[in-house]
């Protein structure tokens, strides 16, 4: 099926290949990580969801994890990546991209105070406690602040939940605004749309908030230690919240265009029932989103036990987590199919070993986890964790 | 726990600020002495002249020989095209379209039944817009894409990261990140040969001036004269990006 009466599938010579490929989708992917993860830290620390409290810190420290991988794909697709400094010193400002820098590292100085506010005592600690090299490393992180009188620790916890609650809005400018990078441009015609930048926010919540409950559930299975199972039903209950309205905004946008039936529509239309009807109809709408709808329905709506509960909200979770990875890639692979000409698609090749290839996505998509994996081996993130602080009070 | 000696949160907090100061107040001599616009400082002024580029449908033969002057020109790498020549079959069932792509390259003939149903054939050149409102400029996060005086849209080497956002801006297609030079890639209506005095290398092939290039403000040049007709379409005009490529006797099915 093509558009605009075209008799052939004739797309512009210069639209044959795909420019923006995996790493750019795995950018979004993981920047809406970051921000979704914070979410979940931030919702304690801010408003005060007491069950939380277990996820407050290895939220924080997963959004980390994740946010130092976040631009990784975006080096790896510069063609001049030597280059990329230059967006923070000639910064062109009519351009939605040319701020991403100072968005993305003042989100970073944010969490690293944030995290370093959370783990200065343990450090302090540390760095009397051991010897020689160790001792430097430790001395090095208290930053030379070595103060912890019962008043600087109150000052600490006062200082977390305002920069937590800064970081709300920052993460949402930081996620939205990768909706907005694609959202305004005018030429294609599955981008443009001003609910994109809302629904990239709420794919990003989700997202995050899922891939917690993954590694949750991982690392405590791994551990053999107990299930918070009261945080992680509550968990599931903003999960599933939060997922009506992702969907819900992403059907309005498809909706929207369908009923409008305009020039969108007339490119969109045959993509979504041709060449993407596998990935975005059958993938990222039907299956990744019904399942888990209806899965997290039923594990919020009744009293379900928390076995049962603990594989079909997990599987749910990994739902959504394939569900916002083919939502990054059906926007922004998709976008691309169709050409410029209106009057035909292009394919998209997945490669394996190019720089933008499948091994190095997957690289890079296992790096914060791995860095995750390396903190925990030196942070306590869990109350139970057998590294663990000394003092009960510190958050 | 025992209290070590300690160096003062207030001692600390002091040193923040100082430190942050400092880099807030660098920032802007950073900024301001950044050679962003230096390309477009450097490039010689084009003494009030608003150049165009007019393309006449009725004139275009499809010879292709446009397409091979330019990539020759410009050392356009094989996988891809600064400028190309459409071929808009138009039958009752719908719009055929296939194009002169390829340097030294020309398509296969249309199938028979195609041209047996066509209503109307047209060759239309297509090359980059050089628009006035150009998206490309605007969404270039480090100013290497840029408007020079005349009304050239030109990407600055010595500063594109390529980050293909332009690719990705521009309606036309007529953007494509350079394999070779690893940077974005575009007609610049041969500028080279323009700042010598000479027309692009494409107008100067054109055996039927199907293509051509002048100062749109010069009454006594012909495209000035087109110009002034306002008898002339644009591609997309849904977009806006006011462009300066000027068509005469454009079809309507052409995208």
């Amino acid at each position: 099926m093509l558009p605009q009466g075209a008799l052939n599938n004739y797309y512009f010579p210069n639209n044959v290949h795909i420019d923006w490929s995996l790493m750019i989708v795995l950018y979004p992917f993981i920047t809406g990580l970051v921000a979704g993860a914070f979410v979940v830290s931030a919702l304690y620390h801010v408003f005060k969801v007491k069950e939380f409290e277990t996820f407050a810190r290895f939220a924080l420290v997963a959004s980390f994890c994740f946010g130092l991988f976040a631009a990784l794909p975006l080096m790896f697709h510069l063609g001049q990546p030597l280059r990329a400094f230059n967006i923070f010193f000639t910064p062109h400002t009519t351009s939605a991209m040319s701020i991403f820098g100072f968005v993305y590292s003042s989100y970073m100085i944010l969490v690293m105070v944030e995290l370093w506010l959370v783990y200065r005592k343990y450090f302090i600690e540390k760095a009397q406690s051991t010897r020689g090299i160790q001792r430097l490393i430790w001395k090095v992180l208290t930053l030379g602040v070595t103060q912890t009188s019962p008043g600087s620790l109150r000052l600490d916890h006062g200082l977390i939940a305002l920069l937590a609650g800064i970081g709300i809005p920052w993460a949402f400018v930081l996620h939205g605004y990768v909706g907005f990078i694609f959202g305004s441009v005018k030429a294609n015609a599955w981008w443009a749309s001003p609910l994109m930048p809302i629904i990239f926010l709420m794919s990003a919540i989700v997202s995050g908030i899922a891939v917690l409950m993954l590694m949750y559930t991982f690392i405590r299975w791994r551990s053999g230690r107990p299930y918070d199972f009261a945080a992680m039903r509550r968990l599931m209950d903003y999960l599933w919240g939060l997922f009506i309205l992702d969907v819900t905004f992403e059907t309005l946008e498809i909706v929207y265009m369908f009923y409008e039936h305009g020039h969108h529509w007339a490119v969109v239309g045959p993509l979504l029932q041709g060449k993407m009807f596998g990935s975005y109809v059958i993938g990222q709408m039907l299956a990744f989103s019904g399942l888990p709808l209806l899965l997290l329905g039923y594990v919020v709506l009744f009293d379900v036990p928390n076995r049962r509960f603990l594989k079909i909200a997990n599987f749910a979770a990994l739902c959504i987590v394939l569900q916002v990875l083919l939502m990054r890639f059906n926007v922004v692979i998709g976008g691309q199919m169709i050409s410029k000409s209106d009057r035909g698609y292009v394919d998209f090749h997945f490669e394996w070993f190019a720089r933008e290839g499948v091994i190095p996505a997957l690289i890079i998509l296992a790096a914060p986890f791995v860095t995750y994996w390396v903190l925990s081996r030196f942070l306590p993130i869990f109350d139970d964790d057998t590294i663990s602080l000394s003092n009960k009070g510190r958050q | 726990m025992e209290q070590t000696p300690s160096t003062g949160r207030r001692t600390f907090l002091h040193e923040l600020v100082l430190g942050a100061v400092a880099v807030a107040a660098a920032g802007p001599i950073v900024l301001l002495s950044s050679s962003r616009s230096r390309a477009a400082a450097d490039l010689p002024k084009a003494n009030g002249k608003e150049y165009a580029f007019v393309v006449d449908v009725s004139k275009c033969i499809g010879c292709g020989y446009c397409v091979d002057a330019c990539a020759i020109e410009n050392n356009v790498p094989k996988e891809s095209i600064r400028t190309w020549v459409e071929r808009y079959i138009a039958t009752d069932e719908g719009v055929h379209v296939d194009a002169i792509d390829k340097a030294g390259e020309r398509p296969d003939p249309p199938p028979t039944q195609i041209r047996q149903n066509a209503k109307w054939e047209a060759f239309i050149p297509k090359l980059c817009n050089h628009c006035e409102n150009a998206p490309c400029v605007q969404v270039c996060p480090v100013g290497a894409t840029f408007t020079a005086p005349g009304g050239f849209v030109l990407v600055d080497p010595e500063h594109c990261i390529g980050c293909g956002y332009c690719i990705q801006a521009c309606p036309y297609g007529v953007r494509f990140f350079n394999q070779e030079t690893r940077i974005a890639d575009k007609c610049t209506w041969c500028y080279h040969r323009v700042a010598k005095g000479l027309e692009p290398a494409c107008v100067t092939v054109c055996p039927t001036q199907a293509r051509q290039f002048g100062d749109r403000n010069d009454p006594a040049d012909p495209v000035g004269k087109i110009y002034k007709s306002d008898n002339w379409q644009t591609l997309k005009p849904e977009m806006h990006s006011d462009s300066r490529v000027l068509y005469l006797g454009l079809p309507r099915e052409v995208i």
